[in-house]
C-alpha cells in the first residue's frame, strides 16, 4: 500500500508538521520503506485473535471522587511561552 | 578520593553505614569525575550544588541514626523523568526550557530513600533511538571506545555510559523497546525493565504509554536489586501501575539455581548476527548449566514480527502522545497566522527528524482508513508475540539470549543513518518483551576481539524478576566480567 505525495502532505496537516516542498519526496520514499516492512504483518494468519491493548490484566480500580490536585494556576502557567491576567495566550480564533 | 567512584552502591552504602566515609565525599569524587569525563556528553543538565546539598543531609543522618535505605547514593537520572524545579528536557528543542512544578514517582520514591541526584542525563529525543544520536544535545560516546568515537546505544545512552565511566554510583533509565538494555549492552553496564506496571509512569514524559516502563542501571546485578526496590510500587497517580507486592530484590542474590529451566529461543539465532556473541551465548548458557541449571530449546514462533508490530504500536502511540506539544502551555512557541500556524510552527521547529517521522507514520496508522490494516492488525500479532511467552514459559522459568545481534558500532554510521530500518533492526532481540510487559535484564558477558563490551539478556515471567535476579547473578558470577 505505498502512499503518494498527496497523502504525505494530508498526514502532515493532520499531524500539525510542515513537510517543505523539497523534503516531500524523500518523506514519501521513506514512508513507503517502512510502510513496504510493516506489511510484513499481513502474513500472519489472526482470524479469531483478540488485539491486545493491554498487557496488565488487573482491573482499573474506580477512586473517590474527589479533588487530589488544583488551585495551583501558578504552577500550571510556570512554563507558558505566553501568558496573561491568569490564562494561557493564543491567537485569535474568533472573529 | 578516586577510587570511591569505584565502590558498587552496596559497597558504598556498608562504608556510609560503617561511617568509613560521608556522603559528601563520595558525592564530591562524583562530581570530580563528571567534570574528567564530560567529554563523553552523559550529562545535559548538572545539579551539583543541590546534590552536595543532600550529601549534606545524608551524612546528618548518618550521624543521628535516621539513615534510610539509599542515603547519600550518588544518582544520575535520565532526563525523562520530571524533576521538580530541576529543568526537564526529553532531549528536545521542544522542550528545551521546561522546568517541572512536581516529582515523578519514581524519582520521588528515590529521595524519599536518601539519594542525591547529580543531574540529568543525555537520551534520544522523546526515547525514540537505538544509539543517542537522535538527541538535540548531541551522541553520547561510548566509554569504551576506542581511535573511533563509538555509540553509548539507546536511548539511555546517558544513563549507561554515565554508569560504565564511573559519573554516577547507578542511574534511572527507561524502556520502551529495549532503551535500557541495549545501552547498558553497549556499555558493559546492568540494567533491568521490570515488568510492565511494577514502576509507576507518573512524571515520566510519555513516549508509548502502553510500552514505557523505568528501570535502573547499574555496575552490577546487587545494585540494580537495591534500586529497584526504591523505585517499584503502586502508585495511584498511575491507573496502570501494579497493585502485586513488591519482594525484596536483594533476597534472590545468591539464591540456588538448581533445577532451573533456561529456555533458549530457536528463532534468535538469526542470519547476520556477529559469531561472537553466538559464541558467548553458548558460554553463558555453560555458565548456568554448570550451577545447576537445566538449558531447554523452546520457540517463539512469531520472533519475525516483533519488529514490525513494535514499528506500528509505538509511533501511534507515541503520536498521539506528543499530540501536547502546541506551543501553548509549555515549551517552543513559534508564532505564525492564526492558531494552526502557531501549532505547526511550533512544532516542526521543536521536534528532530526521527521523532517526526514516527509521528508522521503513527498519524498514518491511526488515520482512517487504515486503523484496521496496520493499528489493529499489530495489536493482534502482539497477542500472538503474548501467546508465545506464555506457551514458552510453561517449558521454562527464564529465557536466556543476548541482548544486541551486533557490538557497539561506529557514531554517525553510515548504513545505520541511511536506512533507519537497519537501526531499528539492533532492537531484534529487546522489543518483543516489552510488547509482552515481561521483565528482561541485560549484563555483561565479556569483550568482543575489538575490546568492546557484550549483553545477554535474561527474560522472566510476569512479576517473577525474583528468578532473573538470582539466576542473573550466577551468570555474573560465571562470566566474571571486569568492569571498565
Amino acid at each position: 500500500m505505498a502512499i503518494d505525495n498527496n497523502t504525505v502532505r494530508q498526514i502532515a496537516f493532520l499531524a500539525k508538521l510542515k513537510v517543505e516542498p523539497d523534503k516531500l519526496e524523500e518523506t514519501k520514499e521513506e514512508f513507503n520503506k517502512i510502510l513496504a516492512w510493516v506489511e510484513e504483518l499481513r502474513e500472519v494468519n489472526t482470524d479469531n485473535v483478540e488485539p491486545l491493548v493491554s498487557v496488565n490484566n488487573e482491573s482499573l480500580t474506580l477512586r473517590e471522587d474527589k479533588i487530589s490536585a488544583g488551585h495551583n494556576a501558578k504552577e500550571i502557567l510556570a512554563n507558558a511561552p505566553a501568558q496573561e491576567f491568569g490564562y494561557f495566550v493564543v491567537p485569535k480564533v474568533v472573529e | 578520593m578516586s577510587e570511591l567512584v569505584e565502590l558498587t552502591v552496596s559497597e558504598s552504602l556498608k562504608k556510609l553505614r560503617n561511617k568509613e566515609i560521608s556522603a559528601v565525599e563520595l558525592t564530591q569524587a562524583y562530581i570530580n569525575k563528571m567534570q574528567d569525563n564530560a567529554k563523553y556528553n552523559a550529562y545535559v543538565t548538572l545539579n551539583e550544588e543541590k546534590a552536595l546539598e543532600q550529601a549534606k543531609e545524608a551524612d546528618k543522618r548518618y550521624q543521628n541514626g535516621t539513615n534510610r535505605p539509599l542515603e547519600g547514593i550518588a544518582l544520575g537520572i535520565k532526563d525523562l523523568f520530571c524533576t521538580k524545579g530541576l529543568r526537564t528536557t526529553a532531549c528536545s528543542h521542544i522542550i528545551d526550557n521546561f522546568i517541572p512544578q512536581y516529582e515523578s514517582t519514581v524519582t520521588q520514591n528515590l529521595l524519599d530513600d536518601g539519594a542525591v541526584f547529580l543531574g540529568k542525563l543525555n537520551l534520544d529525543e522523546f526515547a525514540m533511538g537505538g544509539s543517542n544520536e537522535t538527541s538535540y544535545f548531541g551522541p553520547v560516546v561510548n566509554p569504551w571506545s576506542k581511535e573511533t568515537k563509538l555509540v553509548a546505544g539507546g536511548s539511555s545512552g546517558g544513563s549507561a555510559a554515565a554508569v560504565a565511566a564511573k559519573m554516577c554510583a547507578a542511574a534511572t533509565g527507561t524502556d520502551t523497546g529495549g532503551s535500557i538494555r541495549e545501552p547498558a549492552a553497549f556499555c558493559g553496564v546492568t540494567g533491568i525493565k521490570p515488568t510492565y506496571g511494577r514502576c509507576s509512569r507518573y512524571g515520566i514524559i510519555a513516549f508509548a504509554s502502553s510500552l514505557d516502563q523505568a528501570g535502573p542501571i547499574c555496575k552490577d546485578v546487587a545494585d540494580c536489586a537495591l534500586l529497584l526496590n526504591s523505585m517499584a510500587g503502586y502508585d495511584a497517580k498511575d491507573s496502570t501501575s501494579s497493585k502485586v507486592e513488591v519482594p525484596d530484590f536483594s533476597a534472590f542474590l545468591g539464591k540456588d539455581i538448581k533445577g532451573l529451566k533456561v529456555g533458549i529461543p530457536n528463532e534468535y539465532r538469526i542470519d547476520g548476527m556477529n559469531e561472537e556473541i553466538v559464541t558467548y551465548w553458548d558460554k553463558a548458557a555453560e555458565i548456568l548449566k554448570n550451577a545447576g541449571a537445566e538449558i531447554v530449546s523452546i520457540s517463539l514462533p512469531h520472533t519475525k514480527y516483533a519488529l514490525p508490530t513494535y514499528y506500528v504500536i509505538a509511533p501511534a502511540e507515541a503520536s498521539s502522545n506528543l499530540s501536547r506539544y502546541d506551543g501553548v502551555r509549555y515549551g517552543n512557541r513559534v508564532d505564525g497566522n492564526g492558531l494552526d500556524e502557531l501549532y505547526t510552527n511550533s512544532r516542526t521547529s521543536g521536534f528532530g527528524k526521527e521523532v517526526k517521522r514516527r509521528i508522521l507514520i503513527g498519524t498514518y496508522v491511526l488515520s482512517a482508513g487504515y486503523y484496521d490494516a496496520y493499528y489493529l492488525k499489530a495489536q493482534k500479532v502482539r497477542q500472538l508475540i503474548k501467546n508465545d511467552f506464555d506457551k514458552a514459559f510453561e517449558k521454562c522459568d527464564v529465557i536466556l539470549t543476548p541482548t544486541s545481534p551486533i557490538e557497539p558500532f561506529a557514531i554517525g554510521d553510515k548504513k545505520m543513518l541511511e536506512n533507519p530500518i537497519n537501526m531499528y533492526l539492533n532492537d531484534v532481540f529487546t522489543v518483543s518483551v516489552n510488547l509482552a510487559g515481561l521483565p528482561a535484564m541485560s549484563l555483561p558477558i565479556g569483550l568482543s576481539k575489538n575490546g568492546l563490551p557484550l549483553g545477554m539478556q535474561l527474560i522472566g515471567k510476569p512479576f517473577d524478576e525474583g528468578t532473573v535476579f538470582k539466576t542473573a547473578y550466577q551468570l555474573e558470577r560465571g562470566a566474571n566480567f571486569v568492569r571498565m
